[in-house]
């Protein structure tokens, strides 16, 4: 639906993006993770066609969208960063005239309307001016201008920023509703936001892609292995030195000890499960284990780690 | 077509939404009656020249109020980035706001009609010349919120575009007066006269529509409508 084939744009001296190149298909939520100041935001534009690119390309559903910016335009659905609307006009105005800006007719944007009213919930402030909504209200407008032309691709530009816990749920919620049918491409620096929504990640640093994948596997890339926290029954010496026979393990580590039980934390080999033979070993040596649980990095582990800890 | 005229009818909303279109055409209004009248029932004639030969000056402060929010103000609230990645493009969006500006300012000259009117209830008005200088007025509108428009293109703060508008408006203006010409060399100064906005419009005024101050006036409008729609598409967030 997206293909961004290695992007260049500098402001100035400051060199935004630096050879961006990414896809995202058919029905993904693609979250752009990035600490503020990224390029997230430059990259959102120039897909959207708001910036042109110094180098490189952008297609949408293949057509390049500096070529023929009209057709691509009506593709995409784009919700630009803190969400700027004409605060003098009510939302029913402002949607209005989007509306005949994309062309519809009366039928069909008295149709559309009612949609984007619905999944939006904007019903009771169609008719109030938009500079004395609430922030909640103005997102849920920002959303409904960018929906109303059923555009099949949405591009949201930190979607939930300065919103409250509450609100925040509710348009991840309808996000993840409305990638039913569309494909989404969304920047936050928030790491909850991409766990709780997306289903691929791409994270971006000064300007540069440093890791792409879904949340789970970039666990693993950030860890470089996999971790094992285990609490025996026994003492912390003895267990060491049994631990030591097993040579698959890379690393062990003693972490504390609780009365009569001792906290290990065990270094495996990658794509490799090492549960059965801690069991095993448990078993054999007669060590009770109290406690097991396998650590995956979060994301916000990876973010810190891949974007040298700048979040 | 269809889309420069929605963006310009956003912007007429947006003048009659806000206290602010009401409270230009109030002052538009005062000011340029009270300072007609003032020297209208002295004079004692049935004439509107004084009316006509005050405007250039008035619309220097008039007109850059009327344009001073066009772009300024999206780039200020960000709602540019909203509208240029409409399926509208730049000049669209460009001519657009140009067409409503000038549809608003042509509404704030309709109602100085009231003026003419009554004039020539009290005496023998020459409506030819009346006619000649409104069309005339139009003309020098257009050009001076071809100008404002530019200036609002380039900043996002509203006092600057309002500013910036006024000096690019004056000096064009001024340039073609006898205040500067008159100490020119004869070629330079006819080209300078040329070159001036009211210059043209006193031609106009005069009651002949000459082709050149039509030439003038079209070419001077599109020079500054082109050079905004350059700063729009190029300059950016």
């Amino acid at each position: 639906m997206i293909r961004v084939e290695g992007i260049w744009k500098a402001f100035g001296s400051i060199q935004a993006v630096k050879d961006v190149s990414f896809e995202v298909s058919k029905g993904e939520i693609v979250g752009l993770l990035g600490p503020n100041g990224a390029g997230k935001t430059t990259t959102m534009r120039i897909i959207t066609g708001f910036l042109y690119a110094d180098r490189g390309q952008v297609f949408v559903k293949d057509i390049n969208i500096e070529e023929r910016p009209e057709i691509v335009k009506r593709e995409i659905g784009y919700l630009p960063e803190d969400n700027p609307l004409y605060e003098d006009i009510t939302p029913y105005e402002l949607l209005l005239i989007s509306g005949k800006i994309y062309g519809m007719d009366g039928r069909r944007f008295k149709e559309r309307l009612k949609t984007v009213v619905d999944q939006t919930g904007i019903k009771e402030v169609l008719t109030r001016p938009i500079g004395d909504l609430s922030k909640g209200f103005r997102q849920r407008v920002g959303l409904a201008r960018a929906l109303l032309h059923d555009p099949s691709i949405l591009i949201l530009d930190e979607p939930t920023s300065g919103l409250d816990p509450h609100q925040i749920l509710e348009i991840r919620n309808l996000i993840k509703e409305l990638a039913r049918e569309k494909t989404v491409l969304l920047s936050t620096h928030i790491m909850q936001e991409v766990q709780a929504v997306c289903s691929s990640v791409i994270i971006i640093n000064k300007g540069e892609i440093v890791a792409r994948g879904t949340p789970d596997e970039l666990s693993i890339i950030a860890k470089g292995g996999n971790l094992l926290h285990v609490t025996f029954k026994g003492d912390e010496k003895e267990i060491r030195q049994k631990l030591q026979s097993l040579t698959f393990l890379e690393d062990i580590k003693f972490v504390g000890k609780e009365d009569e039980a001792s906290t290990f934390v065990l270094r495996g080999p990658e794509n490799r499960d090492i549960r059965e033979e801690i069991f095993n070993f448990a078993k054999d040596y007669n060590f009770p284990i109290l406690e097991m649980r396998r650590e995956k990095a979060t994301l916000e582990e990876v973010f810190l780690r891949l974007t040298g800890g700048e979040a | 077509m269809k889309r420069t005229i929605l963006v310009a009818r956003k912007e007429i909303l947006s003048y009659f939404i806000s206290p602010m279109g009401y409270i230009y055409l109030v002052i538009f209004l005062s000011v340029t009656s009270w300072l007609f009248m003032r020297g209208f029932f002295l004079m004692n004639q049935a004439d509107m020249r004084d009316f006509f030969t005050l405007l250039p000056w008035i619309f220097l402060l008039f007109i850059p109020a009327i344009t001073m929010k066009l772009f300024a103000e999206e780039r200020k609230s960000g709602t540019l980035e909203i509208a240029l990645t409409m399926p509208v493009n730049e000049w669209e969006f460009v001519l657009g706001k140009f067409l409503a500006s000038f549809l608003f300012f042509t509404f704030s000259i309709f109602l100085t009609l009231i003026i003419p009117v009554s004039i020539s209830i009290l005496g023998n008005l020459d409506w030819g010349q009346v006619i000649g200088s409104y069309i005339g007025t139009l003309f020098l509108g257009a050009a001076y919120i071809s100008i404002g428009m530019f200036a609002s293109s380039l900043t996002k703060n509203q006092v600057v575009a309002f500013i910036l508008g006024a000096i690019i408006t004056f000096f064009f203006f001024i340039i073609g007066e006898r205040l500067v010409t008159i100490s020119l060399p004869q070629g330079v100064a006819s080209v300078f006269q040329f070159l001036g906005l009211g210059y043209h419009f006193k031609s106009i005024a005069r009651g002949v529509l000459d082709t050149r101050d039509l030439i003038y006036y079209l070419s001077f409008i599109a020079f500054f409508i082109f050079l905004t729609y350059y700063v729009i598409k190029e300059k950016r967030p």
